[in-house]
């Protein structure tokens, strides 16, 4: 591990997070939501539009989306990173955030992201044709894979060809995230949902159906970032970064060599022995559950348990309210939000369980948070932060 | 400006080579790998050295999956690992969606003529 991530290690703090228009946000534009949840994060810091002098951002439809942000926000950053490694972005995107504050290149990092996915009026089939055209797959696509889906059903196939992982394991992962969203008000899906509902839903991409996916919706996250001696004097009770690592190691699912190890073996390795931790050290947990084998996969990678045993690390509600491992406690990607990319709702609840305002749903004595992100299909980039109540 | 054009690049040649009934992988004269996507140098030892191969058309489903979309027919999306040490995303033809498994022996054959060509894979042995 270098010595600059140890160096990193709580010298930034995260200090405003905000979110906008989850669930549905008809008649709103990708760039109005994420320009009120960027609004809503740099006041909850107690700061202005006008301190922020370092912008991370990107989204799937605009190559230059960050020159989108920074003219619709007005603001006119020293630094800017607009790296799209897919849904683990946003999470990856601390640590050379942390590095342009730890330098004096800039002051206040906004790191946000915006999709209005779900109510759209432009169809998500055409942009999804004219992303095709515009990045072709030439090995693939010609046998219609329908990705992201059917990358990560081939991995949960393997995983229970494997290691003789159930549907009903899968099953206990969507379950446990309806468990989380129901005690969340933001969340989009909270009607009650049980083990059999789930394994009882027509499969669509074997092993999965619709119930094993995340959901489709609009969205916009935001936090904001600052060295952690101004942190002190805002508003909110600063929460420490104490290491981001990211490991990206392919495209596509044919250029996977393990379908049962993902790149989190990595990020998360380098993320645990920048921060001094281990796995044991986390209270609360938040991965980007795209689908029901990533939780579970990361479980693993992450050193939660080991390799294989994810499926029956979950079983009897273990990560579900009230179980042993509190994970993906606004509900995830998949009974909270997802509008495409997740990893900035991901790390807006960990700061919130670490402050202490998640209401019903709030971790108790919660000070320690393993936030990881995945990106790329499938599983192709992955990004792990550690993050700590101040002091 | 020279007269002639240079070769093109190794998407083309793969393609061209398909179109005509033949898949060809690389074989990589330094370390001795195969290699799947083409490529311009070795991903395993760096080598510019790669040249075209037959391979034996032998391979193992390595993972598989049914797409269910509705008002189509369901199909099957497979990963194959050739014998050779290659990965390739491919179908498997001949059989149910239903009926491919994990580990089963397959043989590649090309489907479809000009830019429609495809390697696909058929069942073999006691997997048919």
């Amino acid at each position: 591990m270098s010595t600059l991530a140890h160096k990193l290690a709580g010298s930034v703090a995260i200090v405003g997070v905000g979110t906008a228009g989850c669930g549905h946000a008809a008649g709103h534009t990708d760039l109005e939501i994420l320009s009120q949840a960027a609004y809503a994060a740099v006041h909850d810091a107690g700061l202005q539009m006008r301190d922020i002098d370092g912008l991370a951002t990107a989204n799937l439809s605009s190559a230059m989306w960050p020159l989108n942000v920074v003219e619709y926000l007005g603001i006119r950053p020293s630094f800017v990173e607009g790296t799209n490694i897919g849904g683990s972005a946003f999470i990856s995107h601390i640590l050379p955030a942390a590095h342009a504050l730890t330098s004096g290149q800039c002051d206040a990092v906004l790191v946000c992201y915006g999709s209005t996915q779900r109510s759209s009026t432009m169809a998500r089939r055409e942009k999804g044709a004219a992303r095709s055209l515009l990045d072709p797959s030439p090995y693939e696509a010609p046998y219609k894979p329908f990705n992201p889906a059917s990358g990560y059903a081939m991995m949960a196939a393997r995983h229970m060809h494997q290691y003789g992982t159930t549907r009903r394991q899968l099953a206990e992962v969507a379950v446990a995230a309806r468990g989380w969203a129901q005690l969340n008000p933001e969340a989009f899906a909270r009607a009650p949902l049980t083990i059999e509902q789930v394994l009882e839903a027509p499969v669509i991409f074997d092993p999965f159906s619709a119930l094993d996916c995340c959901l489709v919706t609009d969205g916009a996250a935001a936090f904001v970032m600052v060295r952690a001696d101004r942190a002190k004097d805002l508003a909110q009770r600063p929460v420490d970064v104490l290491s981001c690592a990211t490991a990206t190691w392919h495209r596509q699912v044919s250029g996977m060599d393990d379908l049962t190890v993902t790149p989190a073996v990595e990020s998360g390795a380098k993320a645990f022995e920048a921060a001094g931790l281990r796995p044991s050290d986390i209270d609360v947990v938040q991965l980007y559950d795209a689908f029901t084998i990533n939780t579970i996969l990361f479980l693993e990678d992450l050193g939660f348990c080991a390799k294989g045993e994810g499926g029956s690390f979950v079983e009897d509600g273990a990560i579900a309210p009230g179980g042993r491992l509190p994970t993906n406690t606004n509900g995830g990607g998949l009974s909270c939000v997802h509008p495409n990319m997740y990893g900035a709702f991901a790390v807006v609840e960990a700061v919130r369980q670490l402050r202490g305002q998640c209401g019903e749903r709030q971790v108790a004595g919660a000070r320690r948070a393993l936030v990881h992100g995945n990106g790329g299909i499938p599983a192709a980039s992955q990004a792990t932060a550690i993050l700590s109540v101040a002091g | 400006m020279s007269s002639t054009s240079p070769a093109p690049g190794v998407d083309a040649q793969y393609q061209t080579s398909l179109e005509s009934g033949t898949f060809v992988i690389q074989h990589c004269q330094r370390c001795g790998r195969y290699v799947f996507q083409p490529r311009q140098h070795c991903p395993h030892c760096d080598s510019i050295n790669l040249v075209w191969h037959r391979p034996s058309g032998l391979g193992t489903v390595y993972s598989a999956t049914a797409v269910r979309l509705k008002g189509n027919a369901p199909y099957n999306v497979s990963l194959v690992d050739l014998d050779e040490g290659v990965r390739m995303m491919s179908r498997v033809e001949g059989i149910s969606c239903d009926a491919v498994r994990i580990g089963m022996r397959v043989r590649a054959s090309v489907s479809g003529i000009g830019t429609d060509a495809l390697v696909v894979f058929h069942p073999i042995g006691d997997s048919a």
